[in-house]
């Protein structure tokens, strides 16, 4: 909510206090007065708001009334604030069984129901409006002690503050300074919404005749009287019901703000809804590659992402897709699968699979039987509540079907295939290890039986051991099933176990693409070669780790020539216009203007603006 | 799992004993006691002390409570002195109607609030901007001023449906729904806004997982993915939702039934507090509180059922 948005609620709660406290000054009427003449009038010139069954004056009764449901509401707020941020702060420090005595007591007080207590309060106390408020203050204050005791346990836990309590900082210290501004936040929010919660329940329980005795107004025997005349006069209803109603609404809402303010920000990502096939004309040339991207461009939210990119895999192929994190690796095997984050399309180019353009086409029948993928975060991408044979079997429904039976069957086979254990299947995924949960995630992904995987980082998270174990098992099923993988990664020496060719990102340009031992051992780009040299390897052991210094360009700030440019040691004038692509041996592209300075033999050269 | 239910009974029982003694010390230290309320405004000191010793109130209050507690756990609430009526008896006659009102209003508010917040979390736009009003309206506009409109609207200018009293199941099926509908409604408003907001915000935090992401790429259909994993991924936040709603129903219940007449528990409530009718509605508590446990325990179960981590503990 914006300022000036929450800026409505708290003026109008100004000129209801100002309005009601103000009431024997700025009333057109006593409260009492009754105007025999004009009973049940609706509004009118002398009666803004009409006038009651006795002819008396609405507006004057309505400002009258608030006293009394304001001061009551104080009293709940108030009573919330001493009770709840005390106990809070108090618990915070308790340890051991204190602790979990609170607790105890916090749950209990969770599951009482709090009108009929209040109820009884007033029973016994014969409608004593102060001791019914006091003790609904004391029943609803749990919710904030859990809030503040959460707050001060933290605040107690950060090792600065262990540190000064250990050499002697009293407690006050610690709770005035550093947990009370903490809490304020939540505290504030709290109150907001409970101080509109009393106003409703002090309606309520004068409504019920629990209040304030006849004739004096509150804004629940308002209510009362109304309803007595609903059917000669229903207009009555609606004055005190929108000022109270309006009250209600306006704490909620500057609860909400101030919690909009306070609150950590967390981006919420709205759901994407289904897609529609694109409505784009597809621009694909022809091709023998089973994938052929050809000058794609993704943009998110607005903002190119990557561009002009050109990327081939042959059927059986695996090709690396290489750079530091931030360079739009991911972002590109997204749209490959039309799973770009919400905001994200392809602006340009074609991505020609099998004969068909992916961004003219509904990927519905691609998805899983054509093209398939696994994560980054095998747990993650696994749905903790349904079991593993419920996730593998629910894709091996969608692409083969059959029997109960059958299907379970094909599971156990999946499962057999990535070298998982039967008893396996009956486990959810927070009973698998990284390594379990990534092969999970290849049965998951070889259900359909693709064609092609895209493998996004699939041993990042995962310990080196297994990394191998994962990776002979990708190059295993690969050759078993001829299908092909776009192995997205930062790390060199699984593309070069793994990958035939590879394409180098960086900043949303592929700036290079060679077989991968052409890459490694003759790189054409700065880029590339600082990669290489920023990997770990055993004959440069002694020497100094090198690094390329800087960091990726976001994609806002982008220069117009290369992108690499600001970090680069080889950087010349001409680098800050458009680089074409360059193609100085057979199948080795290079979009840097200077690659010659790094190539020792030359060789012939082409120049390409398309592709690299 | 067992640990969760074990420390939930244990917490049950405990709040039981807590309200019970809670309304008995208060009765204690109020002022006046059971004899003169019996007694009224003109009575002989010697028929003051004769009643006295025999309600037992000479006997120290742990003792009082002590009977009172041996004779509960028998089904036993102790008599009325306002109305001579067994208090159990008046509660067993009542909660009928207040079960029926509380019953159909959790499955109103249940399936008419995840049904709009799965709509709005999957279609967004002019859906989610209705919930946000509904659930502002629900939120600021008192059940019993929201009770009192529609009975203006529904009873008064068209007469549509019936503006007060219960009709018993047993009597006529549908006189007992006709006779519901309004009540319901108003009781259900709220917290299917609160429902709906909920439900929104957890399909939306499920929605952008990425198991998701991960079950889209590999072909599980976008019906699915909604309705099968999503909805079971975040029904596990709003299941806990049901135990408040029911302790905010049953407040409810309060209000409503005494807008439209309805002779339940809420309205023996509201009917004891006016009498000073301690011992009644101290029976109506330790019902209330009895029934919100119980539904705490459910919903912890079924917590516990939704979600595999909780169950393996």
């Amino acid at each position: 909510m914006s300022r000036k948005l929450a800026a409505a609620p708290l003026g109008y709660l100004i000129v209801l206090v100002l309005a009601c406290v103000l009431a024997p000054v700025l009333a057109p009427y006593s409260p009492n007065a009754t105007d025999l003449d004009n009973v049940l009038s609706g509004p009118t010139v002398q009666h803004p708001l009409g006038t009651d069954g006795l002819g008396r004056d609405v507006l004057t009764r309505l400002m009258y009334g608030g006293q009394v449901s304001l001061v009551n509401a104080a009293i709940v707020v108030l009573t919330v604030l001493l009770a709840g941020v005390t106990s809070g702060i108090a618990a915070g420090f308790l340890d051991g069984w204190l602790d979990k005595a609170f607790n105890w007591v916090v749950d209990m007080m969770l599951a009482i129901p709090v009108i009929v207590t209040l109820l009884v309060v007033l029973a016994v106390f014969g409608g004593n409006q102060t001791v019914a408020m006091i003790s609904l203050g004391i029943l609803i204050s749990p919710g904030l002690a859990r809030v503040t005791r959460g707050t001060t346990f933290a605040v107690r836990q950060e090792l600065y503050i262990a540190a000064a309590r250990v050499s002697g900082l009293p407690n006050r210290h610690i709770v005035v300074r550093h947990v009370l501004p903490r809490v304020a936040g939540p505290v504030i929010v709290q109150l907001s919404v409970l101080a509109g919660g009393a106003l409703l329940i002090d309606a309520g329980l004068s409504y019920l005749g629990f209040g304030a005795q006849p004739p004096d107004p509150t804004w629940g025997t308002m209510i009362a009287e109304a309803s007595a005349v609903i059917d000669r006069q229903p207009w009555l209803l609606i004055p005190p019901g929108v000022v109270l109603g309006l009250a209600i609404l306006a704490f909620g809402m500057l609860g909400d703000y101030v919690r909009d303010v306070t609150a950590e920000r967390t981006e919420r990502v709205p759901a994407r809804p289904p897609r529609r096939p694109r409505r784009r004309i597809s621009t694909a040339a022809p091709t023998t590659a089973l994938l052929s991207i050809q000058d794609v461009s993704i943009a998110l939210a607005g903002t190119t992402v990557a561009e002009n990119l050109c990327l081939e895999i042959d059927t059986g192929q695996t090709v690396g897709l290489v750079g530091e994190s931030g360079c739009g690796k991911t972002i590109t095997g997204r749209a490959i699968l039309d799973l770009l984050p919400a905001g994200g399309t392809v602006t340009r180019g074609s991505m020609v699979f099998n004969g068909t353009d992916l961004t003219t086409t509904d990927l519905r029948a691609v998805r899983g039987s054509e093209i398939a993928m696994i994560s980054q975060d095998p747990v993650a991408a696994l749905d903790p509540v349904f079991t593993v044979a419920q996730q593998v079997g629910e894709l091996v429904r969608r692409h083969h079907g059959g029997s109960r039976r059958e299907v379970r069957a094909r599971v156990l086979d999946l499962l057999r295939d990535v070298d998982l254990d039967e008893k396996v299947a009956a486990r959810y995924p927070h009973q698998l290890s990284g390594g379990m949960a990534q092969r999970v995630g290849i049965a998951m992904a070889l259900a359909g039986e693709p064609r092609l995987l895209i493998a996004d980082e699939p041993t990042t998270a995962l310990d080196v051991t297994v990394q191998a174990e994962v990776l002979r098992l990708l190059r295993r099923l690969q050759a078993d099933r001829g299908m092909a993988i776009l192995l997205i990664t930062h790390d060199w020496a699984i593309v070069a176990e793994m990958c035939q060719r590879a394409y180098v990102m960086y900043a949303g340009h592929i700036v290079e693409s060679a077989p991968v031992r052409d890459l490694v051992d003759r790189p054409l780009h700065p880029y590339t070669a600082g990669l290489l040299g920023a990997r770990p390897t055993r004959d440069r052991r002694g020497r100094r780790l090198a690094a390329i210094p800087g960091v990726v360009p976001r994609p806002s700030a982008w220069p117009s020539g290369c992108h690499f440019a600001e970090r680069c040691a080889l950087a010349t004038p001409e680098c800050a216009d458009p680089v074409p692509v360059f193609e100085p041996e057979p199948a080795h592209q290079t979009r840097c203007v200077n690659h010659v300075l790094l190539s020792e033999g030359g060789g012939h050269e082409r120049t390409s603006a398309e592709c690299a | 799992m067992a640990r969760l239910i074990l420390y939930r009974l244990l917490i049950s029982v405990a709040l039981v004993f807590a309200i019970s003694l809670a309304t008995f010390l208060l009765q204690a230290a109020a002022p006046g006691d059971i004899a003169r309320t019996i007694l009224g405004d003109h009575f002989s000191p010697e028929a003051y002390q004769r009643l006295h010793h025999e309600l037992g109130l000479d006997d120290p209050i742990l003792l009082q409570y002590w009977h009172w507690l041996t004779q509960a756990i028998q089904g036993d609430l102790g008599t009325s002195p306002i109305s001579g009526l067994p208090v159990a008896g008046e509660i067993a006659n009542r909660l009928p109607v207040t079960a029926s009102l509380v019953i159909c209003a959790t499955i109103a508010t249940a399936v008419g609030g995840v049904a709009l917040g799965v709509l709005s979390a999957v279609r967004g736009g002019r859906v989610g901007r209705a919930v946000d009003v509904l659930s502002l309206i629900g939120y600021a506009l008192p059940s019993f001023w929201l009770a009192l409109t529609m009975v203006t609207l529904f009873s008064v200018t068209v007469e549509l449906l019936p503006a007060t009293g219960y009709v018993p199941l047993a009597t006529s099926p549908a006189g007992w729904a006709r006779s519901l509908v309004l009540p319901v409604t108003t009781l259900a408003l709220p917290g299917i806004a609160l429902f709906a907001k909920q439900t929104r915000d957890a399909m939306l935090e499920a929605l952008s997982r990425d198991f998701v992401t991960a079950l889209r790429a590999n072909g599980i259909p976008e019906r699915s993915i909604v309705f099968r994993h999503a909805l079971r991924n975040a029904s596990i936040p709003v299941v806990t939702l049901v135990g408040l709603t029911l302790v905010s129903l049953l407040s409810g219940t309060v209000f409503v039934e005494a807008v439209f007449a309805m002779p339940g528990l809420g309205g023996l409530a509201v009917q004891a507090t006016s009498q000073h009718d301690i011992r009644m509605i101290q029976g109506v508590v330790v019902v209330f509180t009895l029934v919100v446990v119980t539904v705490n325990l459910v919903v912890d179960l079924a917590y516990g059922w939704l979600n595999p981590k909780v169950r393996a503990r």
